[in-house]
């Protein structure tokens, strides 16, 4: 009974990915997204999933991590480096797992002593260990140091990106409601009444940034492909505080706010191409125009739920 | 009856404050046990050194598991939490954005597991645990009546009812011992009446031993079985609610001395 209510919502999310993906081969095939749209459509893509593994650390369980750019680099790396010498689909995939399980490494050793840190502390401890990550790579030979990498074979194209957006917000907002994502909940809401309900507070705040960080790591891989060239400045504090603008901007703690943000934002970036230096300035009284009105973020904490949507219409006709 | 909980020579200090000093104290099974004193007398810090919220400074503390006693001291306090020891707060810390059902279900958390391939993949078996815990934690709240509340927000409850959700939350975790820090506190004559009927109907039903911080004598007088008296720190007098009333030390540390 329960298995198969779930199905019909299940099927219904499932429905709706599958129509996304034909929608956008059919415009692409009529010609109406165009190369230059398909750009845009895929960096925003790539945001997403960023924001999305973001929002989860920082809206979910409540940790205001700021070195999200350096997971994305430690993917993007991996990518870039295995597949320009081997430059085959399969290499392509086992490099986004490569790619995973560093940033995973990473962000155990990262999070183990900077999660016992609170707020501002912690926002600086993680942007010091990514700004290290990007360091790093600025010095090795194998990343080419500063001139990063070019010429990267192409196999991240449309269709793999927004698979992979659909897999990373499956696994996260999964995550979400399950045993795991409420006990990071809890940490959030209140770190000394989640302790003393037998809650590892700890271990939850670091399932959820490793979570965040291997998403990262497939964005990166997805951009190194796709862009075809990266380097270490792509990867710095400003990448990072992109991304927390758009889980900010969306709702901090609502994975459909991080959808819609990135996507206004990724129009309105796109749009504001032909302003030259201007285009900063909209871009910032945009965002201040929405802090002071909506500063909860456009959705606040609200999910697109088809379990609700189906339940309001069933009372509805009840009561009709 | 035999001793759940043995306190011995327990020992705080902050700096060169001494919050608790030589405290001795035992609760035994199915007791209802209140700890009151004036304020200031350390009796919360008692709370949070038996919870492990924060580390005593000497003294031990030992507890009865299924396998002989285990020493508390220097746990970590979700560890103690998960061997059977619940708690509610002086200031509410409900989980204020999540729901009703949610904050008994995060209580729930060392008493199911769901794998993460499990869950994020929705496996069959996840949609069985959850459905058998969310039956357990409705179950839960029914006896408390509080399964028309289970969807709305813990913080647009009313002061009364988060109190209660408090200690149904911690009721949640199947403990042994339940320590209850001021239930009272900011309830008026009714809300404190339901209070009362409340902590009885735990007693009856879930057999667990019941630690009270309370300043409310009349409920405290009314429920406990054995009454501790805290003043600055140290223990003043142990006796049954008659034997505390007449308690010379006691008048004298709550209304002064004669003039």
């Amino acid at each position: 009974m329960i298995l198969k209510a779930n199905l019909k919502y299940n099927i219904c999310w499932l429905i709706l990915m599958v129509a996304g993906f034909y929608l956008m081969n059919t415009l692409i095939l009529v010609g109406v997204i165009d190369s230059f749209l398909e750009n845009m459509l895929v960096t925003i893509g790539i945001n997403i999933i960023l924001a999305v593994g973001l929002n989860l650390v920082i809206g979910f369980a409540g940790q205001f991590s700021l070195g999200h750019a350096g997971f994305m680099a430690v993917g993007a790396y991996a990518t870039a480096i295995i597949i320009s010498k081997t430059p085959t689909a399969g290499a392509f995939y086992v490099s986004i797992i490569v790619g995973v399980v560093i940033a995973i490494v990473a962000a155990l050793v990262v999070g183990i002593p900077t999660l016992r840190l609170r707020g501002d502390y912690l926002a600086i401890a993680t942007m010091g260990a990514a700004e290290i990550i990007r360091i790093v790579i600025n010095n090795l030979k194998i990343t080419n140091g500063p001139s990063g990498m070019f010429n990267i074979p192409q196999f991240a194209t449309w269709p793999v990106v927004y698979i992979m957006i659909c897999v990373t917000t499956i696994i996260i907002v999964n995550f979400i409601h399950s045993r795991g994502g409420r006990a990071a909940m809890a940490v959030r809401e209140d770190e000394i009444a989640a302790e003393s309900m037998g809650i590892n507070v700890f271990k939850w705040k670091l399932a959820a940034f490793v979570l965040g960080a291997a998403t990262a790591a497939v964005a990166g891989s997805m951009q190194a492909s796709y862009l075809q060239t990266i380097a270490p400045s792509n990867f710095n504090i400003m990448e990072s505080i992109a991304i927390l603008i758009i889980v900010v901007l969306g709702g901090v703690g609502s994975v459909t706010g991080s959808f819609v943000a990135a996507i206004i934002l990724g129009i309105v970036d796109t749009a504001l191409q032909n302003f030259g230096a201007l285009r900063m300035v909209i871009y910032a009284v945009v965002l201040i125009l929405i802090m002071i009105f909506k500063p909860s973020g456009i959705m606040g904490t609200w999910e697109l739920s088809f379990k609700r949507l189906f339940t309001k219409k069933t009372k509805t006709e009840v009561k009709s | 009856m035999s001793t759940l909980l043995k306190v011995e020579d327990l020992v705080k200090n902050f700096g060169g404050l001494t919050a608790v000093s030589d405290v001795t104290m035992q609760l035994n099974d199915d007791e209802l046990v209140a700890l009151i004193g004036p304020n200031g007398a350390g009796k919360t810090t008692l709370f949070n050194l038996l919870t492990g919220v924060i580390v005593p400074s000497s003294g031990s503390i030992t507890f009865r598991g299924p396998n002989g006693t285990i020493p508390l001291n220097g746990k970590k306090a979700y560890k103690i939490a998960n061997l059977g020891m619940a708690r509610t707060f002086q200031n509410i810390r409900l989980f204020k954005e999540l729901s009703v059902l949610d904050n008994v279900l995060i209580a729930m958390t060392a008493h199911y597991k769901e794998g993460f391939v499990q869950s994020v993949f929705r496996l069959p078996k996840f949609y069985r645990t959850e459905a058998q815990i969310r039956q357990e934690a409705i179950e839960l709240l029914k006896i408390f009546d509080l399964q028309d509340d289970v969807d709305k927000l813990a913080k647009n409850l009313p002061y009364g009812i988060q109190r209660r959700l408090e200690i149904v939350r911690g009721l949640a975790m199947k403990p042994k011992v339940l320590f209850l820090d001021e239930p009272a506190a900011g309830m008026n004559p009714e809300e404190t009446a339901d209070l009362t009927r409340l902590i009885r109907q735990i007693q009856r039903e879930f057999h667990i031993t019941v630690l009270l911080i309370e300043h409310d004598m009349s409920l405290v007088m009314n429920l406990a079985e054995r009454i501790y008296v805290l003043d600055h720190g140290s223990l003043l007098a142990e006796g049954t609610p008659a034997q505390i009333q007449q308690n010379p030390a006691v008048i004298k540390a709550y209304l002064g001395e004669e003039a």
